[in-house]
């Protein structure tokens, strides 16, 4: 409870930092401050769901529950802050790009994780055995890290072969100290929250586990 | 001086055997040891673990703790080594489209028998059933379906037959063509496990006869044996289970 | 009496015809399917306004998106067959690889999924007033790439599935987002095809295909044993 409490905690202070006292950038105004989120929350994204893919390989080849539940664990909070991410994205581009969405191979990627980590969470629920719902999750999370470059791949050769609408994308501006200080900080509180945040949920999940009707 | 041949790997070897569902003991520790030819009989309240031990047995589950080999061997591992091994179940593990004759003809396949069809009709003459062959099964009745269920089991002529509560919907002629089956393959050498209510039919056949509950074997005895009584042994049973173990 | 247990190819082969009997012995899974790869043909047809694409662009589209749907219908019923008297125990038990069986599902599912395509392909040249050999060539060669990827990943999803509590709308949920690469270059590779475009804007679109069809193929039949296993 208390990593929690101080995750919070750090949060809160990084936006804090994020909207009082971080410079309003030249070019992108204000609204560039949600990079502070936006970055971070899909690199905490990635923590997670690299977590789900360990674990799950670790499930299949040793059988043990705590792999499991670590994944499940992961997996939530993975959907927490991918679907942080698309919805800070759309926002962010809007007054940037001119445009809510894109299909650059980036963004597509990341659709692509939220509806991958949704089915994972959708393929749980809809299992009651536990031992196959740990193994089934565990096969899909496996397929799931070899279908992504395949996503990639597909995507990045459609749009160099398609012309795509030009957007106004400014070049990602080297960052003076102060921005970079306080995306540092979001990015360090942000990962912070997101080990928290599977910590509790696998409390959580140990709890259902023990207290489970045979 | 040469040493003796070793003696042959027992046909079903179980030390310690336990299978957990979650938090469900289905079978909390098991040791069984049959040899070639042998039969036993196992007796239990609903809800005991003998299907669950058989379903061990033939391959079907991983054993949470424990091991269990058929001559020698982890059936679950070697496919080969399922070839001498035939199950009968509580499903009919049948086909419900196709015929009494392609069911158990893709069976004699899956089992390379170099005459499948031939196997597979003299598997349901056995039973009795052979007249119905061309039928779809989803037409047939339920003691029908048990018998060519029981067919498919036997086509491949197996040397482990385990069978769970196999005279379960069988009419007397279907029992009684079952009951023949048995003691045929018995007269070739073949290793039984029997699950039944029926303490009578079961002990007919049995060499030993157990009696699980909870997961566990409460009694096990070799039939032949001088002090075994059978109608004894069937009051006792009745006692047992109706007062809980 | 030891007799001898079928080889891997073989066996697969033996689940297959099972399959395949099973199928032809019902008809309706096939006849369903057929009907609602036309209707989705037609539907695509009304949705279109011919004046802003020209039908060589669209119709692989509508094709791989009604393939992709209609192929989920069939590939559902799968392992139904296997669970409803647990004929599937029969298999396990017998002296056959597990992977065998993945693997004669997953030969009858494209024959199935083939079959299909028969009729559908045609189809579509003639709705869409497509070249028909040129369809029949571009869009045959293509659809067998992108079968192969369909099924290998659908077979072990409707494995999977079978098993759950949703099985008709978790099947699709597992397997669209995998079916997406395979869509997509079937698409992109069969309307380059159409217009004869050089095959060197086609090649791309295929090697994504053959590889997509090479790792999921190895990786469906790896996996599959985990979804058997208790």
């Amino acid at each position: 409870m208390k990593l929690l409490a101080v995750a919070i905690a750090a949060v809160l202070a990084a936006i804090v930092r994020i909207m009082f006292f971080t410079p309003i950038e030249l070019l992108q105004g204000a609204a560039q401050k949600i990079y502070y989120i936006h970055v971070p929350a899909i690199l905490s994204a990635y923590l997670a769901l690299g977590i789900v893919a360990l674990m799950s390989i670790v499930y299949l080849w040793l059988h043990d529950e705590r792999a499991d539940r670590l994944a499940e664990s992961a997996g939530e909070v993975a959907l927490l802050f991918t679907t942080v991410t698309l919805s800070t994205g759309p926002i962010w581009a809007k007054p940037i790009w001119g445009t809510w969405w894109t299909w650059d191979a980036r963004l597509t990627l990341t659709l692509f994780l939220w509806f991958v980590t949704a089915a994972y969470l959708v393929l749980r629920g809809a299992i009651d055995d536990p031992i196959m719902r740990g193994r089934y999750s565990a096969v899909l999370a496996v397929l799931a890290v070899l279908l992504i470059p395949f996503i990639h791949l597909s995507v990045y050769l459609f749009r160099t072969l398609h012309p795509m609408p030009i957007v106004l994308k400014p070049d990602r501006p080297s960052l003076p100290v102060e921005m970079l200080t306080t995306f540092l900080l979001s990015l360090g509180a942000f990962l912070v929250f997101c080990v928290a945040l599977i910590r509790a949920r696998y409390r959580l999940a140990l709890l259902r586990d023990a207290t489970a009707v045979p | 001086m040469t040493a003796p041949p070793p003696a042959p790997a027992p046909v079903v070897h179980a030390t310690l055997l336990a299978k957990r569902f979650g938090t469900r003991v289905a079978v909390a520790g098991v040791d069984l040891t049959l040899n070639a030819g042998e039969c036993l009989a196992l007796f239990g309240p609903n809800g005991a673990g003998k299907t669950t031990l058989l379903r061990l047995v033939a391959g079907l589950l991983r054993p949470s703790a424990g091991s269990v080999q058929v001559r020698g061997v982890d059936v679950r591992r070697d496919a080969h080594a399922r070839s001498s091994v035939g199950l009968i179940s509580h499903h009919s593990m049948l086909y419900a489209p196709l015929t009494a004759l392609e069911n158990v003809e893709f069976t004699a396949r899956l089992y390379g028998l170099a005459d499948p069809r031939g196997a597979a009709r003299r598997a349901l003459e056995s039973m009795r059933v052979v007249d119905r062959a061309a039928v779809p099964v989803r037409t047939l009745s339920r003691g029908l379906q048990q018998r060519v269920s029981i067919a498919r089991a036997i086509v491949h002529d197996p040397t482990l037959v385990l069978l769970d509560e196999p005279y379960s919907g069988l009419d007397e002629a279907g029992a009684a063509a079952l009951t023949s089956l048995l003691q045929a393959l018995r007269g070739r050498g073949a290793t039984l496990v029997v699950v039944t209510h029926n303490v009578s039919e079961g002990l007919a056949l049995a060499t030993h006869a157990a009696i699980m509950t909870g997961g566990r074997f409460a009694r096990f005895e070799q039939r032949d044996a001088r002090a075994f009584d059978a109608q004894r042994y069937a009051a006792e049973y009745r006692e047992l289970v109706r007062h809980g173990a | 009496m030891v007799p001898n247990a079928p080889g891997f190819l073989a066996a697969s082969w033996i689940v297959a015809r099972k399959d395949l009997a099973i199928e032809l012995r019902t008809r309706s899974a096939f006849l369903s399917v057929v009907m609602f790869a036309l209707l989705g043909l037609v539907i695509f047809f009304f949705a279109w306004d011919p004046t802003a694409v020209s039908s060589l662009d669209l119709a692989p589209g509508v094709l791989w998106v009604t393939f992709t749907f209609a192929g989920l219908l069939g590939l559902h019923r799968s392992f139904g067959i296997e669970l409803e008297d647990r004929a599937i125990d029969a298999l396990l038990v017998a002296p056959i690889e597990r992977e065998s069986i993945y693997a004669g599902k997953a030969i009858a599912n494209a024959i199935f999924v083939s079959a299909v395509l028969v009729i559908a392909v045609p189809a579509l040249a003639l709705f869409y007033n497509l070249p028909l050999g040129r369809a029949i060539v571009a869009l045959g060669v293509v659809a067998v790439l992108a079968a192969i990827g369909l099924v290998a990943i659908g077979t072990l999803f409707s494995a999977m599935a079978v098993n759950t509590r949703m099985a008709e709308l978790l099947l699709p949920m597992l397997s669209l987002p995998f079916f997406v690469p395979i869509v997509l270059s079937s698409a992109q590779a069969s309307t380059r095809l159409l217009a004869n475009r050089p095959f060197g804007e086609v090649l791309p679109w295929l090697k994504i295909l053959v590889g997509f069809d090479i790792v999921f193929a190895v990786a469906c039949t790896v996996a599959f044993p985990h979804t058997l296993e208790e």
